[in-house]
């Protein structure tokens, strides 16, 4: 087990540029094709599971991903049963091949931090990286926006 | 201890799930008459249009019983409980003893009284058994008529379009999906269905099945004569407390409990479409009969039957509903009252459609066409009964977000508890 306790990535505003970097090197870590620029051309590339929040005239930009909540409601909404909490308790992880793209779950998040895979038609979310170690959207900010911390 | 729970669909895993976050050793039995793995009842319109294989309708992984050491009797109707001496009865008279009991038998279908029925070939949409009998009638071009056009009875009709069958639908009321769209969304989405083949008879109902055994046509109350070769009856739900009646167990139209999940009886527990419950917005105690209550509720129970401390809050009705390419969310209230504002907005060209009841400055329901992402926030704000007065300029904005909140509102989410 690669993750032995509970971490939640925080998002500084102050640090963000709203440079969306993170969004593609999420797209890039749940891919095998680590070529970016192939990988933008790919008819079914994975969505990104971490959304930049920004507002035209506004200058504060940040990045949010699931919460991996303490009692998650995307659990109880889910239909399929592709949202499972880790046996940790550590990590709501979904699982693509179970996911109908009912979108139960994008009803229920608190934070909106669902993303819908419009190409695939399931629900995107952050697993914090759970097979790379560390997550990619912390490691590649540029500005350190991103912080892993313990909770 | 030894848990026994009635029922085997989703406020039994909520339960089963709530017992094993206290004890990972107390005895669990799973009683269902329904002789099926754990699976998911809102998915047997994806099996029947053949979106999903069978493998994927289970709810839960098929080593599920026996990871959670489950003990099941499946494919056994329980015909009474015992509550003097804690027993439950089996149809085949087995007695199976309980220290916590869950009542978590459900929903059965309503069927009003209607001449002739039943035949041959007349179903009901609810169960895993309802669509396999379905599917063995099936073929492409036949008559199908479906009798009710609420959420089950329209996902039964899109199933049937994606089967290739002919389909109409009678519904009593003068508007599709009435318990969750208004006038004008109601007529977007029955303009859409009607495009894909679906043929609605509104303000009608069905008054008499004919045919010898099996049902060969239908008389409807303004007259119409139909030929059907498939008749499925989907006008709802109701609790499922025939066991119960006449039992000291308190019932209204559901069970009653209490935020423990407990009933008036000593160790007896319910959960889910069985049971009234707590609607936040309006304040009553109904039957709220959707799959995230079934879990929550199964879950409290569990923890609480399993010697843990957990309060159910309540809730309200929430949908995610999708037909062919139309996706509709809806929240809460769908009857504004006098006093309600309401902000709109329609895009003919995205046929995106927004609509957000608020009372008191409290968003109290809404219903959204073809616009998903980040809903949850505002479901959010209505369960936790936020003032929105200083975002409601925002609300229905395109990419409406957490960062069109104040600072410290913001923070206090992203950073406090979750
Ligand atoms: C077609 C359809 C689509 C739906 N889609 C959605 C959706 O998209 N989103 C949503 O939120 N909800 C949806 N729902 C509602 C959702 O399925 C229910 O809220 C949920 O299944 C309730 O779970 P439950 O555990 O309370 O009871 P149920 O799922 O009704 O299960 C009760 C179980 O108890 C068994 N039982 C009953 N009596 C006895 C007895 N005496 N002895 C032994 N066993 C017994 C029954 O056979 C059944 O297996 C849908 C329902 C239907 C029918
Ligand atoms: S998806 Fe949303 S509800 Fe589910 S764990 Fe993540 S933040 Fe919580
Ligand atoms: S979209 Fe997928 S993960 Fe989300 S609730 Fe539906 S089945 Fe579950």
């Amino acid at each position: 087990m690669k993750n032995p306790t509970k971490k939640r990535i925080f998002p500084k505003e102050e640090y963000c540029l709203g440079c969306h970097l993170c969004e593609i090197y999420c797209i890039s870590a749940h891919s095998k094709e680590k070529n970016l620029v192939k990988l933008f051309k790919m008819p079914n590339r994975p969505y990104p599971r971490i959304l930049v929040e920004e507002k035209e005239g506004e200058y504060i930009t940040f990045a949010l991903q699931c919460r991996h909540c303490d009692e998650p409601y995307c659990i109880t909404a889910c239909i399929s049963g592709a949202l499972q909490m880790d046996q940790n308790k550590h990590l709501i992880i979904c699982d693509e091949e179970k996911c109908v793209g009912c979108w139960s779950c994008i009803l229920v998040c608190p934070y909106g931090a669902i993303r819908r895979n419009d190409n695939k038609k399931i629900a995107s979310k952050c697993d914090l990286c759970i097979e790379r170690g560390i997550p990619a959207c912390v490691e590649n900010c540029p500005n350190e926006a991103l912080e892993l911390r313990e909770v | 201890m030894k848990h026994v729970i009635i029922g085997n669909s989703i406020a039994c895993a909520g339960c089963i799930e709530g017992i094993r976050r206290i004890s990972k050793e107390d005895e669990i039995i799973v009683i269902s008459d329904e002789p099926y793995h754990i699976y998911s009842r809102p998915l047997i319109s994806y099996w029947l249009s053949g979106k999903i294989p069978t493998e994927k309708i289970y709810y839960r992984p098929l080593d599920y019983y026996e990871k959670n050491k489950i003990k099941t009797i499946l494919g056994k109707k329980a015909i009474k409980v015992d509550f003097e001496v804690q027993r439950v009865i089996l149809e085949d008279g087995q007695e199976i003893e309980y220290d916590k009991l869950l009542i978590a038998t459900g929903g059965k279908p309503f069927i009003p009284p209607i001449k002739g029925y039943p035949k041959e070939s007349v179903f009901t949409f609810i169960k895993f058994d309802d669509v396999k009998r379905i599917d063995k009638e099936l073929k492409p071009n036949i008559n199908t008529v479906v009798v009710g056009a609420g959420l089950s009875g329209l996902k039964a009709a899109e199933a049937l379009i994606k089967r290739g069958c002919k389909v109409k639908v009678v519904e009593l009321a003068n508007k599709i999906l009435g318990s969750i769209l208004d006038e004008f969304s109601a007529k977007k989405v029955k303009d859409y269905l009607e495009e894909k083949g679906i043929e609605f008879y509104l303000e009608n109902s069905v008054v008499e099945i004919l045919g010898k055994n099996k049902v060969e046509r239908i008389i409807l109350q303004k007259g119409e004569e139909l030929k059907v070769d498939i008749l499925i009856i989907a006008i709802g739900v109701i609790p499922n407390v025939d066991i119960f009646k006449d039992t000291p167990l308190k019932l209204r139209r559901g069970i009653l409990v209490n935020e423990r999940m407990e009933t008036n009886i000593n160790n007896v527990y319910a959960a889910g479409d069985v049971v009234e419950s707590l609607d936040l917005i309006t304040g009553n105690q109904r039957v709220i009969p959707i799959l995230p209550n079934a879990y929550t509720q199964g879950k409290i129970a569990g923890i609480n039957m399993a010697g843990g401390e957990a309060m159910y809050d309540g809730s309200f009705p929430i949908n995610s509903i999708g037909f062919f390419d139309i996706h509709i969310m809806t929240g809460g209230i769908n009857n504004p009252q006098e006093n309600t504002e309401i902000l709109e907005k329609w895009d003919e060209d995205t046929k995106i459609y927004k609509k957000i009841y608020i009372d008191d400055n409290k968003i109290t329901g809404f219903i959204f066409i073809n616009s998903f992402d980040r809903t949850g926030i505002i479901v959010d704000l209505m369960r936790k009964k936020v003032n929105i007065s200083e975002i409601k300029h925002k609300i229905l904005s395109d990419n409406f977000g957490l960062l069109d909140f104040p600072r410290e509102f913001r923070r206090e989410k992203i950073f406090g508890g979750v």
